[in-house]
């Protein structure tokens, strides 16, 4: 899936990550602010990365603010950012 | 059991990742009037994530999908329906053709993605003026449909009155639903007290919807539950009552009887059947088999 413009999905509140995800020359760069990020920051990076893997992004720049997400919501808010970032228009 | 219907917004992570700890019978996943036109991809996915791998305990879910209407509500369903919920609840629901192309499309999809055909039932959430007179041939509009709910904040807007909290302007509603419901063999569910504050309004609220013959109640807050589910649970009097009823039935078998009377009143085919409703919900509540202790 091919990044075509900037786009973002969730919010900053509790339990909740907010994701935008930008055009990239080359390869994944994740820059994470998370209020766990001494417990799972490393976790949360992982999280991202397999779903950009499994959508198919080979470039990408990804930043993310973390409220203590969980992993379904992590998982849900980086393919939202993506699937709207893939679209040439922003959505309606 | 359906004592409680917590709706809960479904692109909120902190409500969905808590909602089987809310205490509710029943919890609604609000893909509707709870998410904006813009955030509709980004709560489908939420909640499709949070399905597939969020623990609710005994909770049953309900998915509202956006109305027939809408350019929603055939994505809501492709989205939700691997998920297998127990119930979908279309919104202002008008008539029996809007229940047959719903049914149409549920079985298309169950078909497409593996899950038996017929599985998925239907809360019918009528909320207009005409939903409410075609109730009846809307509880007959297919062998999913498993209950009406009646909202009351847009009918009112429909009957182009004010919502108070007595509730006279639903009265007619809430009557007609029940009977509708009732004939049709199905469950019927009032509509949730919109004043988060007040618990004293919403115990007389939920016990009038009782007193008419509604199974449970919707709520919107979590701080609702306590009180709807204590209203529709049995109370220990209702439950020694009903035990009563069986004891002396069976001991009038015993003794060759045929009338039977219980603090004297004649015990007729109405009691033993309100009897036996109120020891199955003691039994499903308290995890007793009440039956037993009646033999």
């Amino acid at each position: 899936m091919d990044i075509k413009r900037e786009a973002m999905a969730g919010t900053l509140e509790s339990s909740d990550i907010c994701v935008t995800v930008q055009p990239a020359a080359e390869g994944i760069r994740i820059d994470l602010n998370s209020t766990v990020e001494n417990y799972y920051g490393d976790s949360i990076r992982e999280t991202i990365g397999a779903v950009l893997q499994e959508l198919g992004v080979r470039n990408a720049l990804v930043s993310a603010v973390d409220h203590g997400a969980l992993d379904c919501t992590i998982r849900a808010r980086v393919t939202t950012a993506v699937k709207r970032a893939s679209r040439e228009e922003p959505q309606k | 059991m359906r004592r409680t219907m917590l709706f809960l917004p479904s692109n909120n992570p902190n409500m969905i990742c808590n909602g089987g700890l809310l205490g509710a019978d029943s919890l609604i996943f609000d893909l509707e009037d709870a998410v904006a036109p813009d955030q509709k991809d980004a709560a489908r996915e939420l909640l499709k994530n949070a399905l597939g791998s969020l623990n609710f305990g005994k909770c049953e879910i309900i998915v509202r999908i956006n109305g027939l209407d809408t350019p929603y509500w055939e994505e809501d369903l492709e989205y939700i329906l691997p998920l297998k919920p127990d119930m979908i609840m279309p919104p202002k629901v008008s008539g029996g053709d809007y229940i047959r192309t719903l049914d149409q499309k549920l079985t298309e999809l169950e078909a497409k993605f593996g899950i038996p055909v017929g599985s998925t039932k239907i809360l019918a959430l009528l909320e207009t003026a005409q939903g409410v007179e075609n109730a009846y041939e809307i509880a007959r509009a297919s062998k999913r449909m498993m209950g009406l709910f009646l909202g009351a904040e847009d009918l009112s807007a429909d009957l182009r009155c004010k919502r108070t909290k007595e509730g006279s302007e639903i009265l007619y509603a809430r009557g007609r639903l029940v009977c509708a419901a009732r004939a049709a063999g199905i469950e019927v569910y009032d509509t949730p007290f919109t004043d988060v504050q007040d618990l004293d309004g919403l115990e007389k609220d939920a016990q009038f919807a009782k007193g008419l013959g509604f199974s449970g109640k919707a709520c919107i807050s979590p701080a609702h539950v306590d009180t709807v589910n204590r209203v529709f649970s049995p109370t220990p009097a209702d439950i020694q009552y009903a035990k009563d009823v069986f004891a002396v039935i069976a001991e009038a078998k015993r003794l060759g009887k045929g009338a039977i009377s219980l603090r004297g009143k004649m015990i007729d085919a109405p009691i033993v059947q309100r009897a036996r409703l109120v020891l199955e919900a003691a039994s499903e509540i308290e995890g007793v088999d009440y039956f037993a202790e009646t033999v």
